[in-house]
């Protein structure tokens, strides 16, 4: 923790200043720029100004605040997204979990047999070539045909099947650094006190690999919001941000901020994520001391 | 080397094993062009329990690997190493040893009590009895107001000093250091010198102690163990005479019996160019 010398407060202000400085650009912009856009050749490289393309930010905060359907009297559209949000920030977690897990088992077994390293890591890191359209419903189809007792596979649990798949790849990669890091010193420290290779993995090459694996949390809980959000739209699940995203783009003719709402709540599940792995990170903050800023 | 004369200069004539016995020691690292280096050849060497042995030698002269073979960290290729009468893995494995190398190696994630509790932890000793050794040791080595800190708030002498109490956290009869002070500045290099003078006195532990440092070697030991190197091999043991160690202190390094320690000690490292080689393995005064 390097840049604790900033109050709190001053962070949170300067985030605000973000937000507030991007919808500056976007509404001077559409104030400002020609009404066809910049067409450079036959290429659009920034949108038409119209408020089709580019509604005011103010529409799409005060839609937020009107029913999900215009006409009706639906529940509030915050409450529809704020609800989306949470069912997809569900399911990426138990994805970014699952995540975790197999890939810090894969990064032990790896750190513990060197063959181990060599006929695994090139198949990890080709995992994350196959595009997630092309496992989506395979998956799918392969659980549908599980059903072991009382339990039955669920869609959901394709979708965090899938989070996982793209979560587990920089917690495998990362701890994988982090279990090799202690310095060959630690390592005859621990052969002098005879200890096995589980107490030195227990006391010295976890506790060693913290500084590596934050950010490789900190990447999974990304990877796993867009493995859910993807993965909802291309296995069909209802009920997240996903496959709110795709139904309200419909909407997008008649009512063009509607769109916005779900892509403000897959932003909110993106903070709420990064914000539970900063939270880790404080818990560990023991084993990060002497870490130097990257 | 002859035992009569190493035995006039212990403090302690004890019965029982030696602390280290080296007979016919010698290592040969393969390299992977097939030409092998020869680091250690035909090393005889024992140590009584209680005697401070320093290794001195440029650089390639094996005195690292020599300690490395003591403990267990490699194995000699011929030749055989006892500790305490065990062998050299046995005495590993039962915790004969204590060991300190040149970097401090403490855990950044530990305070400085639970650095020195490390081992006693690892070995499954109770928590109230780890407290009270911990206590112990860091009163011995001077940092009682410390035990909370962490090593990054610590001072590179401060940090080795831990690592000297971790490393006779099991009580030891034996220390095995590697250029412990090597990389600290002459002013604290020397009060960790008088330091380590008085703790070993108050431990009775006999210590390896490899250095570059002539008055170093001097200073701490019994017995200078002088090496050459390209092979590795002892060129010469020269018995140091400075009274007991509980007498040692500042003065001594100004008192004339210091000084020709000193300038025997330098002779015999650059003696075959003096072209006087001394009778390998016997002691010089």
């Amino acid at each position: 923790m390097t840049r604790t010398g900033s109050p709190l407060g001053r962070r949170v202000l300067l985030g605000v200043l973000g937000v507030v400085v991007l919808a500056a650009i976007w509404e001077l912009y559409k104030a400002l720029g020609p009404a066809t856009g910049v067409v450079i050749g036959d290429l659009t490289v920034l949108p038409r100004t119209s408020d089709l393309a580019m509604p005011h930010v103010w529409d799409m905060v005060a839609r937020l605040f009107r029913p999900v359907r215009s006409a009706g009297d639906d529940e509030m559209m915050w409450q529809a997204v704020l609800q989306a949000s949470f069912f997809s920030l569900g399911v990426a977690a138990v994805g970014w979990f699952v995540g975790v897990v197999v890939g810090m088992v894969l990064a032990i077994f790896m750190q513990r047999f060197r063959t181990a390293e060599s006929a695994l890591l090139p198949w990890i890191v080709l995992s994350q070539t196959v595009p997630l359209i092309a496992i989506a419903p395979l998956v799918k189809r392969w659980g549908s045909q599980i059903e072991i007792g009382s339990f039955s596979w669920e869609n959901w649990m394709s979708v965090a099947l899938i989070a996982s798949y793209l979560a587990f790849f920089p917690v495998s990669i990362g701890a994988l650094r982090g279990l090799g890091s202690p310095d060959v010193n630690h390592v005859e420290l621990m052969r002098t006190y005879s200890v096995g290779w589980w107490a030195t993995l227990v006391r010295l090459r976890l506790p060693a690999s913290v500084p590596y694996l934050l950010p490789a949390l900190r990447l999974a809980a990304a990877n796993a919001v867009i493995g859910t959000v993807v993965a909802e739209v291309s296995i069909g699940l209802r009920g997240g941000i996903g496959r709110m995203i795709v139904e309200y783009a419909a909407a997008a003719g008649g009512d063009p901020a509607k769109p916005w709402a779900p892509i403000f709540g897959a932003v909110l599940v993106g903070l709420l994520a990064a914000g539970v792995v900063a939270l880790i990170g404080l818990a560990l903050a023991r084993y990060r001391r002497g870490e130097t800023p990257a | 080397m002859s035992t009569e004369s190493s035995a006039q200069n212990q403090p302690i004539a004890s019965t029982g094993p030696a602390a280290v016995s080296v007979t016919g020691v010698g290592k040969v690292f393969a390299s992977r062009k097939g030409a092998d280096v020869t680091a250690l050849e035909a090393v005889d060497l024992t140590i009584a329990p209680g005697e401070f042995v320093s290794l001195i030698g440029p650089s390639g002269c094996g005195k690292s690997t020599l300690l490395r073979l003591i403990a267990d960290l490699d194995t000699p290729t011929s030749g055989s190493i006892e500790v305490f009468g065990k062998t050299a893995r046995q005495a590993r494995i039962d915790q004969a040893y204590g060991i300190a190398f040149q970097q401090a190696g403490l855990l950044p994630w530990r305070t400085v009590r639970a650095n020195i509790e490390l081992p006693l932890e690892l070995h499954k000793v109770g928590k109230a009895e780890r407290g009270a050794r911990s206590s112990e040791l860091l009163s011995l080595v001077g940092l009682a107001d410390f035990a909370d800190k962490y090593p990054d708030q610590l001072s590179g002498g401060m940090q080795q000093r831990v690592a000297i109490a971790r490393s006779l956290a099991e009580s030891p009869g034996l220390l095995l250091m590697d250029e412990p002070f090597g990389a600290l500045d002459e002013m604290t290099r020397e009060r960790m010198q008088t330091e380590l003078v008085r703790i070993c006195a108050e431990t009775g532990a006999a210590v390896v102690f490899v250095t570059h440092s002539i008055p170093e070697a001097v200073f701490l030991s019994n017995r200078v163990v002088v090496m050459s190197p390209r092979p590795g091999r002892i060129r010469d043991v020269i018995a140091v005479d400075l009274g007991r160690a509980e007498g040692r202190g500042e003065g001594l390094r100004e008192a004339d019996s210091f000084f020709e320690a000193v300038v025997a000690v330098r002779e015999s490292l650059h003696g075959e160019a003096a072209g006087a080689p001394a009778a390998r393995g016997v002691d010089q005064r």
